[in-house]
């Protein structure tokens, strides 16, 4: 079966203007929801704050558990449904207390309310500010880093410009990911950088590809000029492009409907990131490379008239 | 067969026969024979998945410091006395200071020559003196307070492990961190309230002498006589459970601490059923415990836990045994605990709590079974996709994907590394990105068969071709999950864990192992058509 022909030609570097406005237009989007909500929606793991989940065996809802627990005066407390069972809560604490006793407190204020063995605390999650900086930090460092050592083996295993190109794909990705997430209020935290970093792998491995077969055509092809050689590239590798994607999209729809809620933002950024970096192998890290030899084609140009006029 | 086939054929089945070994105590546990469990480890559930605790304790290590200049501040009171020092008194100051005030220069000197040969980690600092007094500074040595604190943390580390050894909990994990910082890791216990009242709390065992002349009552409106101290005894209503704290003021020098104790354990009264804790000294301790009971007969003497007087019963004779005990309306869980900590001994400092995890067994249960969901539902989907798109072909990629997953698993258990939920959507992830290299290699395949080279010359020219196409583009997945490793905690390193593992198990599984079966196919006779 073949879902892509194999002797396709589909102008995608006649389109890349179009698909930098795209682009542009999007990751601006994501900017301004960015701005506009006073940066990133951190999670307690990059801020500190508590966080209790609580399965109820009785109905109940938001308003009623934050009623009961009103009277620990706690200071910012949100309470939200969580996952796919109708009774089971997320309980935010903003107040991040070294005391040893808030879970013991929000147990016993539910005892109150409820009844003892109406509820189960399933999770307690207690970050202090000082961890909850230094794992920002690290996180943030760590995409860093990794960009970092993927420039290098890219420079190294093709060219600079090849480099710059894939960076400039992830740097995308992130951002518009990074955008989704603000755009739908989901808040980043520790596992969120981690489906970053599959991210930037995933993403990569898109645009290697292409860029592997860009190399070796150039070789082949080079009268026909670098931007012909790019298209083709791109459409000989669509057929695997789509298929691979495909596959990947697949197990992570899967895990995102049936992977739970823990896991539930973490398999959102995968869905989003692969999506994200498959259109941005075809369309931001090969124009790139035109944009850059473009530039340095225009650079070259006077100094060749300047030769033809002597 | 050629002999290079039977080599390949041979490696890859003793590959999958020590991965199915190794895989035997993870699927099929206690029924297997124990040199085979003992050979290979079960895989290791993270706390997410199996439920337990996740603590990140801090210790207080400036808490130390301060409590080792409380001591020298003792004993050089003690010194200055003995050898008839007139002096005015000695004070700890900010900044690692005491400072000892006297009348005369002459008092001066011999403070300072006392100072320097009873305490060498003190360096005298010549401050001026105001209101007719000689002051005279001294400074703990920088690497003096390096050191205690260096202790603190370490003797820290000592007390919990004893603790957690105690409580009960198999296969606790305990490591020292940067910046004073200790991590512990409970998995599966029960009681997490339980658990962090008896490693939080710092268990420091003081007996004090009561003043019975002050008035508790002035101490609580802030008149408290020199040298006194003001605590509260917190009693509780058996009947209705209510708690009050009854204030009392107690000399706040310490007669004796729990330092000196050789065993605790509980007690139940007799005559009212309560449970009590009984402590016994050491040698060093019965003694001074027997001469502080002789002195004081008559006298009320105040148990002290970390601030809070469990009791303070009168001393009716002189107690030469060197035996005690600490009562103070204790349910039997709250004595258990409280002999617990006596027997680890008391932590150098107090500790924070900086981060807790704790998910509960229902939820790490939950977890396992929608993990697991989704590995089967994107296996089963990402199985079909291949088979309708490649036929034969989409088969041998489908066998060499299950291979994959059976290597990677087998991989966890030989590496004795940890599964966590992070880590189970790293397989999923494999899993699709597993089949990419796999269809790299077919469409090079049918790129080469559509310019008319035979099958066995399209595989060559496709294995050859891909190869360093899909290296690449692994190594640099490989370069983002290692970063992700060095950074992880916890889950997320799970994730690094299956991504790093997955990685290198599609190379091989792709590179060799598809090809092998290829090979095997072909080399079977003369084959006209590729089913791809």
């Amino acid at each position: 079966m073949q879902i892509i022909k194999h002797d396709i030609n589909i102008d995608f570097v006649g389109r890349r203007k179009l698909a930098l406005i795209l682009s542009g237009i999007v990751i601006l989007i994501g900017i301004v929801s960015l701005v506009a909500k006073g940066g990133p929606d951190y999670g307690i793991d990059f801020v500190g704050g508590t966080l209790v989940q609580v399965k109820f065996t009785e109905n109940t809802d938001a308003a009623k558990i934050k009623d009961s627990l009103a009277a620990l005066d706690l200071g910012s407390v949100l309470v939200q449904h969580f996952g796919d069972d109708a009774n089971e809560f997320l309980i935010r604490i903003q107040k991040t207390t070294e005391d040893r006793d808030l879970s013991a407190l929000v147990s016993g204020s539910l005892e109150t309310s409820y009844g003892k063995g109406s509820y189960d605390i399933r999770r307690l999650e207690m970050v202090g500010p000082q961890v909850g900086k230094d794992l920002r930090e690290k996180g943030f460092l760590s995409v860093v880093y990794a960009m970092i050592g993927i420039l290098v083996y890219v420079s190294w295993r093709f060219e600079l410009r090849f480099a710059i190109g894939a960076v400039v794909a992830l740097i995308h990705d992130v951002l518009i990911t990074l955008g989704a997430f603000s755009i739908t209020g989901r808040e980043i935290d520790l596992p969120i950088i981690a489906a970053f970093l599959a991210i930037i792998g995933y993403s990569l491995n898109d645009t290697i590809i292409v860029y592997d077969r860009i190399r070796e055509n150039y070789g082949k092809h080079q009268k026909q000029g670098f931007a012909s050689v790019v298209n083709h590239s791109i459409n000989e590798t669509l057929s695997r492009t789509i298929l691979t994607s495909g596959t990947t999209m697949l197990v992570v729809i899967a895990l995102f409907i049936f992977g739970g809620g823990v896991i539930h933002n973490f398999a959102f950024a995968l869905l989003i990131g692969i999506l994200v970096g498959t259109y941005s192998s075809i369309f931001v890290a090969s124009p790139v490379l035109i944009f850059w030899d473009d530039y340095r084609a225009g650079k070259r140009k006077p100094a060749v008239a300047q030769g033809s006029a002597k | 067969m050629s002999n290079s086939l039977k080599i390949r054929t041979g490696m890859v089945l003793a590959c999958l026969v020590l991965a199915l070994v190794s895989l035997g105590p993870t699927l099929f546990g206690s029924s297997l024979p124990d040199w085979w469990r003992k050979a290979f480890d079960p895989i290791h559930l993270g706390l997410d998945l199996q439920g337990g605790m996740h603590l990140v304790l801090g210790v207080d290590a400036d808490k130390a410091v301060e409590s080792r200049l409380d001591t020298i501040v003792d004993q050089s009171e003690d010194l200055l006395r003995e050898k008839d020092v007139t002096f005015k008194r000695v004070d700890r100051l900010p900044g690692e200071r005491i400072v000892i005030t006297v009348y005369d220069e002459d008092a001066g000197k011999q403070a300072d020559a006392i100072m320097a040969e009873s305490f060498p980690s003190l360096e005298p600092m010549t401050l001026t003196a105001d209101g007719g007094y000689i002051q005279k500074n001294y400074r703990l040595s920088d690497s003096e307070i390096e050191a205690v604190r260096e202790y603190a943390v370490r003797q820290a580390l000592e007390t919990l492990r004893n603790r957690v050894d105690q409580f009960g909990v198999s296969e606790p994990t305990l490591q020292r961190q940067e910046d004073n910082r200790i991590l512990i890791q409970l998995p599966g216990v029960k009681d997490p309230q339980r658990a962090i009242d008896l490693l939080g709390k710092t268990a420091r065992l003081e007996f004090k002498m009561v003043m019975e002349n002050a008035n508790p009552q002035d101490a609580v409106a802030g008149k408290l006589p020199a040298g006194g101290q003001l605590l509260y005894e917190r009693r509780v209503d058996p009947r209705s459970g209510t708690a009050t704290e009854i204030p009392l003021v107690v000399e706040s020098k310490t007669v004796l601490t729990g330092d000196l104790l050789s065993n605790a354990q509980v007690r139940i009264d007799n005559r009212f059923n309560d449970p009590y804790v009984a402590i016994d000294f050491n040698a060093i301790g019965a003694k001074r415990f027997d001469q502080i009971t002789a002195a004081n007969v008559g006298k009320r003497m105040a148990i002290v836990l970390d601030d809070t007087v469990y009791s303070a019963p009168v001393i009716r004779e002189r107690i030469s045994g060197g035996s005690a005990q600490i009562s103070g309306n204790f349910t039997e869980q709250e004595a258990t605990d409280l002999a617990i900590v006596l027997r680890a001994g008391s932590l150098p400092a107090p500790v924070n709590i900086l981060e807790n995890r704790t998910v509960g067994p229902s939820l790490g249960q939950d977890s396992i079974n929608q993990g697991v969901l989704s590995v089967l539902i994107g296996g089963f989907l990402v199985v079909l996709a291949m088979l309708i798109y490649y036929r034969v072909s989409g088969l041998v990629a489908n066998v060499v994907l299950v291979l994959n997953v059976i290597f990677i698993m087998a991989m966890l258990s030989i590496f004795g590394a940890t599964l966590t939920l992070p880590g189970i959507a790293g397989i999923v992830l494999t899993i699709g990105m597993a089949v990419d290299a796999n269809v790299l290699i077919f469409e090079r395949i049918r790129e080469e068969l559509r310019l008319g080279r035979t099958p066995r010359a399209a595989l060559e020219a496709g294995y050859e071709k891909a190869k360093l196409t899909i290296i690449d583009a692994n190594v640099t997945t490989l370069i983002a999950a290692l970063v992700l490793f060095q950074f992880g905690t916890g889950p997320v390193k799970g994730f690094a864990v299956t991504l790093s593992i997955g990685i290198i198990s599609s190379l091989f599984t792709a590179v060799i192992v598809s090809r092998l079966i290829f090979d095997l196919y072909l080399s079977r006779g003369k084959v006209n058509r590729l089913s791809i």
